[in-house]
């Protein structure tokens, strides 16, 4: 049992982090929410009076609104869908035996490790540029014009990056997830004669369940602030302006601070469904 | 007993996830391979694979024009400065939670997540403005701070998670033989800790390193490190592919080569040890 003395020193042990936490998460999001209801413009003529909601309601009229919605859900759904069911295919292969299962896996999750501008513009200089990319090399040695990546496939494009980037994170985790797995129920279901869709279906897949919410949540949180891999590329031009990209382009480019925190508000909003969904997850866990 | 296949089977497993690790890996191994060609190389139709003038003139350029080293030094110190001062905060924290918990340290956990979750551009401006105030925008003690405490919920979850499996019945014994505060955590819980200390290190080094939010946004020519180095490179002027491929391959190497390490505390780390 520990003394009071001991218990005391835990509480002074635990209020740095504490402290610094509450600090970093209330100054700046109560600055945030006090800007969000004023008139705001640094660069023309600074604080020009409190306005209500209006900053809201004009964020949300305005004719960027829809469309950066539309390409947050389009990017973050897209990469999921890829990077999920990939994941669950490639952890399920690596989960094989095989030669060189190591190094496999070494290949699979290095492109986590690439800073997201090193990879967003190595795909957009040496893969998609409709000149000199690897890829128009390919497309001409098939007699195909090149196809104009990231303007004429703009969304699939900045799709395909970041998904890159995500499926090793997806793989990893279901692949931990699957060696989890008890292997003489797998066995036993091999040997009743279950067929390999049928033994996906009912054993691998269940028991995978919770590693793929976890995935989903935790790449939702993420992929919602992707910003570098749209930065270096086409910088919100042909139609991939997302949510983040939109508030940075508010308050940094056009120094619209006041729209620029309603709109950072709503995006805490959204970020805190998944957060919360997540937690309770995770607080169950904590349980045990 | 190990599951028995065949080895037609286990050739075909191989071939398959060779062919697509191949896959996944190649546009890392075309950027260092690019790194070594001429800019007349980099960009030739048919490409050169292997049979080309191996050259280093990219990565001698590359550190001439731009300085390359100046922005590694602000990348090694951002990142390894602020996994060092986060673990300060974050072992004591974590180590407070695990070995003396109350009935709210649950409650705290979840709360030190739910600020990983804020969005970044939703406090962008008062960041910027507190940081414009405080003389804090482009300063690598600045950049050090913001990413120590966005790495902070993480350093203490894994920390915590670690700590956990620590048995107590060890720390009851050390008490009784008259270990204070101090003896228990020098000499009992230290040794048995560092595993996952070091674990948990690797990690940030690695989520800072690769930050590219705030590290865009709040450094312009001084304290900008490697991430807002290579977007320089987003307007290019000629050619420029071989030295974007060297530039490149100098900031993920080490990263990489710390990463191969750290795979299984990625899953830990990331996932505030819900999957195992």
């Amino acid at each position: 049992m520990s003394t009071k003395a001991s218990r005391f020193s835990a509480r002074l042990m635990l209020a740095p982090a504490v402290i610094l936490l509450l600090g970093w998460m209330l100054v700046p999001l109560t600055l945030t929410l006090i800007f969000s209801f004023q008139r705001f413009l640094p660069l023309r003529g600074g604080f020009q009076g409190w306005v209500g909601f209006e900053n809201y309601a004009r964020f949300v009229s305005s004719s960027a609104f829809w469309p950066a919605i539309q390409a947050t859900v389009i990017i973050v759904g897209g990469v999921l869908l890829i990077t999920v069911i990939l994941g669950i295919l490639l952890a399920i292969l690596l989960d094989q035996p095989m030669w060189g299962q190591g190094i496999v896996r070494i290949l699979v999750i290095a492109p986590f490790f690439v800073m997201p501008t090193v990879s967003g513009l190595v795909w957009k200089n040496m893969f998609m540029d409709p000149n000199n990319g690897l890829l128009s090399h390919l497309w001409r040695y098939f007699g195909a014009d090149p196809v104009i990546w990231l303007s004429d496939a703009s969304m699939l494009s900045i799709i395909l990056i970041v998904s890159w980037q995500w499926l090793p994170f997806a793989t990893l985790i279901l692949l931990t997830a699957i060696q989890s797995l008890d292997s003489e129920q797998l066995e036993a279901a091999e040997m009743d004669g279950a067929p390999v869709l049928s033994r996906f279906w009912h054993i691998i897949l269940p028991h995978l369940s919770r590693a793929v919410t976890i995935v989903i949540l935790i790449q939702t949180i993420f992929l919602l602030a992707i910003f570098a891999e749209i930065f270096v590329t086409t910088q919100g031009s042909f139609g991939t302006r997302t949510l983040t990209y939109l508030i940075f382009q508010r308050v940094l480019e056009s120094q619209n601070v006041g729209l620029g925190s309603a709109g950072g508000i709503y995006a805490v909003i959204l970020a805190n469904i998944f957060a919360l969904l997540l937690m309770r997850i995770v607080g169950k866990n904590l349980d045990r | 007993m190990a599951r028995s296949v065949t080895t037609q089977r286990k050739t075909l497993n191989t071939a398959i996830a060779w062919g697509i690790g191949l896959v996944l890996f190649f546009p890392i191994l075309w950027t260092i391979l690019t790194s070594f060609k001429t800019e007349a190389q980099a960009i030739a139709d048919p490409p050169v694979w292997f049979f080309f003038d191996w050259t280093l003139e990219n990565y001698r350029v590359v550190q001439e024009r731009s300085n390359y080293s100046r922005f590694l030094w602000n990348s090694i110190i951002i990142a390894g400065g602020s996994t060092i001062l986060g673990m300060i905060i974050a072992i004591p924290a974590a180590w407070s939670m695990a070995f003396v918990p109350s009935n709210r340290t649950k409650d705290i956990l979840l709360w030190m997540l739910s600020t990983k979750m804020l969005p970044a551009v939703g406090v962008l401006y008062p960041i910027y403005l507190i940081f414009i105030q405080l003389g804090l925008l482009d300063t690598r003690i600045g950049l050090t701070i913001v990413l120590m405490l966005i790495n902070l919920p993480i350093m203490v979850w894994m920390l915590y998670t670690y700590f956990k499996e620590i048995p107590g019945e060890i720390l009851e014994a050390a008490r009784m033989d008259g270990a204070g505060l101090r003896e228990e955590i020098l000499y009992v819980l230290t040794p048995m800790a560092i595993p996952g200390i070091a674990s948990t290190v690797l990690l940030n080094i690695i989520l800072a390193w690769n930050e590219a939010f705030w590290t865009l946004n709040l450094t312009a020519a001084r304290a900008a490190p490697l991430t807002a180095f290579i977007a320089s490179y987003s307007s290019p002027e000629g050619l420029f592919y071989a030295k974007l491929s060297a530039a490149s391959t100098m900031a993920i190497a080490p990263i990489l080569i710390l990463g191969w390490f750290s795979q299984k505390q990625l899953v830990r780390g990331l996932t505030f040890g819900a999957v195992k």
